[in-house]
């Protein structure tokens, strides 16, 4: 049977000793979910772009990128950069693997979030654009675009959060993010309870703030965003 | 300037894969400084005749002259061609995250590579003309249907198009508002404006045509000068047509 241990317990000493561990690991979990997030929207838009334009051969590949990175689990992906790659012998370091794990994720949830909002675009709003002499490409950079990443922006606001959360599974590259850290205090000290409060606080002090932020700019964006405050 | 033919087509011919001929080799041209406005039931294809011209749709078969050089179906140049033909939708289509005046410039700007501050002072004078200065600053969201729709005309106007095509403008404004829309036109016309106009308004039709056409399952039934169309229409076609907007014609 597990230990019932009263909270008042906690070993406060042992809690600020390490804080600075934590600290650390968070340091590094939110360098890593940054570039990240960034390399995913940036894989995201260039997908979403790609299936706008249904450029033949790359949209099938893209297509198969989506469907697979949906479909399987960042564990597993990152099993396979790491432990996988050797065997052919490409040997990624464990912050590259994290971050090209986190990015063959997060790029197709940027992509479907993005292919949401161009979809809202109609077919005769970028009509008249073209009808102004536009090129595709121009109509793509200064209608289609602006308009679908503001009604995306609550999709890739809760990608941004999934993806950190997702970094979590890091420590199984032997990323010393947070997770590691706990798992390795609680393997020298026996503190489990301390460790894993601290594990809990670290996260929800790193993504209340984005939370609070993200639906901040959602609200603005809903009822500031286009004019949208003025009288008719 | 003397006027000269400007647009022409020959035996313009489209089906939709769903809807055969809706066009139906139509012959069809304008002089510059002319205002031609096509009118016909709905389904006619009209529209389709419109967004042809403008290269929204290819066609199937016959020939489109601008300025006497042929319009090939060659869609990666199509903005070519639409720099000199200038559309405005039924739906004003105006691009929301934008600013009226943003709006305006964005074309002139990034199209034709022309000075921010030349294209704003243009635009301000044509916001002015179309009394809707003080909306320069405003977004679509905050206008109504006809200055969203004279927003629309501005922005097409300032590409200096050699031909205006109006796909139904009014037809989605409230009563009041159309007018204000007309008014603008009517001004273009005065101006020496070249239009191609598809209109539901036939008091609008009469007062700004040089022209009409009466389009029929994509083919032109009738080609006459206004006056001669609205009060002697040739075709039986036609007289339905044009009884349907005199209510006092319907037996009860």
């Amino acid at each position: 049977m597990r230990k019932v241990r009263d909270f008042s317990l906690m070993d406060l000493e042992f809690i600020l000793e390490f804080s600075p561990m934590y600290l650390e690991a968070a340091m590094l979990t939110i360098r890593i979910a940054l570039i990240g997030i960034v390399a995913s929207f940036i894989t995201g838009l260039f997908c979403s772009i790609v299936k706008y334009l249904k450029i033949p051969v790359l949209v099938q590949f893209i297509n198969l990128y989506i469907e697979l990175s949906r479909n399987t689990p960042l564990l597993i992906q990152l099993f396979f950069l790491y432990f996988g790659l050797p065997k052919i012998g490409i040997l990624l370091s464990s912050e590259s693997c994290a971050i090209i794990g986190l990015t063959f994720l997060g790029g197709s949830y940027m992509a479907e979030a993005l292919r949401t909002g161009i979809d809202q675009v109609t077919k005769i709003q970028t009509e008249s654009a073209f009808s102004l002499g536009m090129k595709k490409s121009q109509v793509i950079r200064y209608i289609i675009l602006p308009q679908a990443f503001t009604t995306s922006i609550p999709a890739l606001c809760a990608n941004m959060i999934f993806l950190i959360k997702e970094t979590s599974v890091f420590s199984v590259v032997a990323l010393a993010d947070l997770m590691y850290v706990a798992k390795d205090l609680i393997g020298i000290y026996y503190k489990t309870d301390e460790a894993l409060l601290m594990l809990v606080l670290s996260y929800l002090l790193l993504l209340l703030p984005i939370s609070v932020i993200c639906s901040m700019v959602e609200r603005r964006m809903r009822y500031a965003g286009f004019g949208n405050t003025g009288t008719v | 300037m003397e006027n000269h033919l400007i647009l022409e087509t020959q035996e313009l011919s489209k089906s939709y894969e769903n809807q055969k001929n809706v066009l139906n080799g139509i012959n069809f041209s304008i002089q510059t400084g002319e205002v031609v406005v096509i009118v016909g039931p709905s389904g006619c294809g009209k529209s389709t005749f419109l967004r042809c011209l403008n290269m929204l749709e290819p066609i199937d078969a016959g020939v489109i002259r601008l300025d006497g050089k042929e319009i090939h179906q060659d869609f990666k140049k199509a903005h070519l061609i639409r720099e000199k033909v200038g559309m405005v939708f039924q739906s004003y289509e105006l691009f929301p995250h934008r600013t009226v005046l943003d709006n305006i410039i964005l074309a002139p700007i990034k199209v034709q590579k022309r000075k921010k501050e030349d294209v704003t002072k243009e635009a301000v004078a044509l916001l002015t003309r179309v009394g809707l200065f003080e909306k320069k600053s405003a977004y679509p969201r905050q206008l109504s249907g006809g200055q969203k729709q004279r927003v629309a005309i501005v922005r097409a106007l300032i590409m200096h198009p050699e031909i205006l095509l109006l796909d139904e403008i009014t037809a989605a404004l409230d009563p009041e508002m159309v007018r204000e829309v007309l008014q603008v036109v009517l001004q273009l016309a005065k101006e020496g404006m070249t239009m191609i106009i598809v209109t539901h308004e036939m008091g609008f039709a009469k007062a700004v045509a040089d022209r009409v056409l009466f389009l029929d399952q994509g083919q032109v039934v009738e080609e006459a000068a206004p006056f001669e169309f609205f009060t002697y229409p040739k075709s039986e076609r036609a007289k339905q047509f044009l009884n349907t907007f005199h209510y006092e014609a319907i037996e009860i």
